[in-house]
């Protein structure tokens, strides 16, 4: 349902997303998870039609949205993370000009407008200016407008930001009711968001993506298995061999370093034992040189610890509000 | 319809906000001050002219009234026509609802062609208030309608030169403020411009004279219509929205 291709995207000389490229399927809630500044809402904008990319391709439905931007947005709702609406519009006439703007036919205006109203369950507040509204409704006047044109793809940046907990609760099952036969795509910096609501995780940090799974996939990787990595100048064979042999390793695999043609070994180790001291020891011991041994997969834990760090998981979602 | 839609909610924000209600009420205070000064003036020239019938050559009403006042309304719409456009785009962008409508499946043009025209409309509304004062002259005495009619042709263009103008200008702020001085700045330039004309000379002064927007105006207010400034005021203000168009598509690329 959307496919993005080494997306790449620069304001002035800076980059805010690098090399991006990812897919989702249709029916699927899929968390896009990063910390601020990472490059979340640049995607999300750019998947929307709203900004062009400096290079890369995105294809929503088929379509390019750049180059078939209509396409794409006929096919597509969208909620920026400020939820901008018109202060000065009532509620109903608001959706009404918004399905009026997105096409959908006069005989069945009425009928939509009513159908979203209710779904988001904004229909107590329909006669009400946008601007008297409390953070919540206006939340749910932003989705509301994001899914009246029936589209099959949404896109959410942030849609629980600024919440207290019982709208945040709110919020997301109502997120959770819109999927089905539509592609969701909501971007948090909320972990346990992640894990309550989106079947995949997209995970980016500083522009890059650097992780795309299951919430329980990644999760297993971060806690159950660490992972080292060292390079070694030796028998390639010989070095396998006896990296294997070293009690408590899982698994050793090659890889062969395109640059300098030297070989590392990414060595999958038992659950939550530290195995850099033996593996340095085999090596040494064997007389051949170790020019490199770190723990692979910082990146992932890095942004992990950063996530988990910045919000308190789970019990307490009043600690989600506002920035970290 | 797109254009209708962004057209309908436009004008309806015009008239939801004290804009619309605070530009006609000034408006229509101060052109009925002008009708009631001109025509007093009028008044005493007639007496005069009755003592001396050499002076009622040529004196009408349409040549006395009308055509000074329409004059005097084009200089109050330099004033007040920056604050029709100010918000159209500057506001959308502050608030980021902007960003919302681009995302729509709606294309550029049909964005600005539907501010363009809600602009215009309420344009169109502050030009009925003098045509107000008319027709009460009307009750007084003959009236040349062809030649009033032409001359509000030259408004209308004139005023679509400000809402061009008007609506770039817009489009490159998102503070209405500056949008509005800007377009009063761009305009009086466009207004005076020609006063450079005679030192400038030549070709240059040429070029300078026909740039000024107020000069193409004398002759629709005096009741021709000139296809070279009928010409003039459609290509300023179709190059206007065109830059606008730019200025729009500008910010989208910088984010």
């Amino acid at each position: 349902m959307i496919e993005v291709e080494n997306l790449t995207r620069f304001y002035g000389p800076t980059a805010a997303i690098q090399d991006v490229s990812f897919r989702v399927d249709q029916g699927q809630i899929v968390g896009f998870l990063g910390p601020n500044g990472a490059g979340k809402t640049t995607t999300l904008r750019i998947l929307s039609g709203y900004l062009p990319a400096t290079s890369g391709t995105a294809r929503v439905a088929g379509f390019d949205v750049f180059k078939e931007s209509l396409a794409v947005r006929r096919r597509l709702g969208y909620l920026p993370e400020n939820v901008p609406l018109y202060p000065e519009m009532r509620v109903r006439t608001y959706l009404d000009f918004v399905a009026e703007v997105k096409g959908v036919p006069r005989q069945e205006r009425q009928r939509r407008v009513a159908a979203a109203m209710e779904r988001c369950r904004v229909d107590d507040v329909a006669n009400h200016l946008i601007g008297s509204l409390s953070r919540g409704y206006r939340q749910r006047v932003g989705i509301a407008q994001a899914i009246l044109h029936d589209p099959e793809v949404i896109l959410l940046d942030e849609p629980t930001v600024g919440l207290d907990p019982k709208q945040i609760i709110e919020i997301r099952q109502l997120i959770t009711e819109l999927a089905g036969q539509r592609t969701v795509i909501l971007s948090t910096h909320i972990l346990p968001e992640v894990e309550m609501v989106c079947q995949r995780v997209i995970i980016i940090n500083q522009g890059k993506i650097v992780a795309v799974d299951t919430p329980e996939n990644l999760k297993a990787k971060i806690r159950t298995s660490a992972r080292v990595l060292l390079q070694v100048d030796g028998p390639a064979v010989a070095v396998r061999d006896h990296l294997e042999r070293v009690p408590g390793v899982l698994r050793v695999e090659e890889r062969p370093e395109r640059a300098d043609g030297r070989i590392r070994y990414l060595v999958e180790c038992a659950p939550d034992r530290d195995l850099r001291r033996d593996l340095a020891a085999v090596v040494v011991r064997q007389g051949w040189g170790l020019s490199e041994l770190r723990p692979a997969d910082v990146m992932l834990e890095e942004v992990f610890i950063r996530l988990v760090t910045e919000e308190s998981p789970h019990e307490q979602p009043a600690g989600q509000e506002g920035e970290p | 319809m797109n254009v209708l839609a962004i057209f309908k909610r436009e004008v309806r924000t015009y008239f939801t906000s004290p804009i619309a209600y605070a530009l006609l009420t000034i408006f229509a205070v101060i052109c009925g001050f002008m009708f009631t000064s001109i025509l007093a003036q009028f008044q005493r020239a007639s007496f005069q002219s009755a003592m001396n019938p050499a002076m009622a050559q040529g004196m009408n009403a349409t040549e006395w009234v009308v055509r000074p006042l329409l004059r005097n309304v084009a200089v109050i719409l330099l004033f007040l026509m920056p604050i029709v456009t100010m918000r159209l785009f500057a506001e959308e962008r502050k608030t980021g609802t902007l960003e919302l409508l681009f995302t729509f499946p709606i294309r550029d043009v049909e964005l600005l062609a539907g501010k363009f025209l809600a602009a215009l409309a309420i344009f169109l509304v502050m030009l009925a208030l003098p045509l107000v004062n008319i027709l009460m002259l009307a009750g007084l005495g003959p009236l040349e309608w062809p030649a009033i009619g032409v001359a509000f042709a030259g408004l209308m263009l004139l005023g679509m030169t400000f809402l061009a103008i008007g609506l770039f200008c817009s489009a490159l702020t998102e503070n209405q403020i500056v949008a509005a001085v800007l377009t009063f700045g761009a305009a009086l330039l466009f207004w005076i411009i020609d006063w450079s004309a005679d030192g400038a000379g030549g070709t240059l002064g040429q070029v300078l004279s026909h740039l000024s927007i107020i000069r193409h105006f004398d002759s629709f207010q005096r009741g021709v219509i000139e296809s070279k400034d009928l010409i003039f005021y459609l290509n300023f203000t179709i190059f206007g929205l065109f830059l606008t168009m730019r200025a729009v598509e500008s910010h989208r690329w910088k984010g």
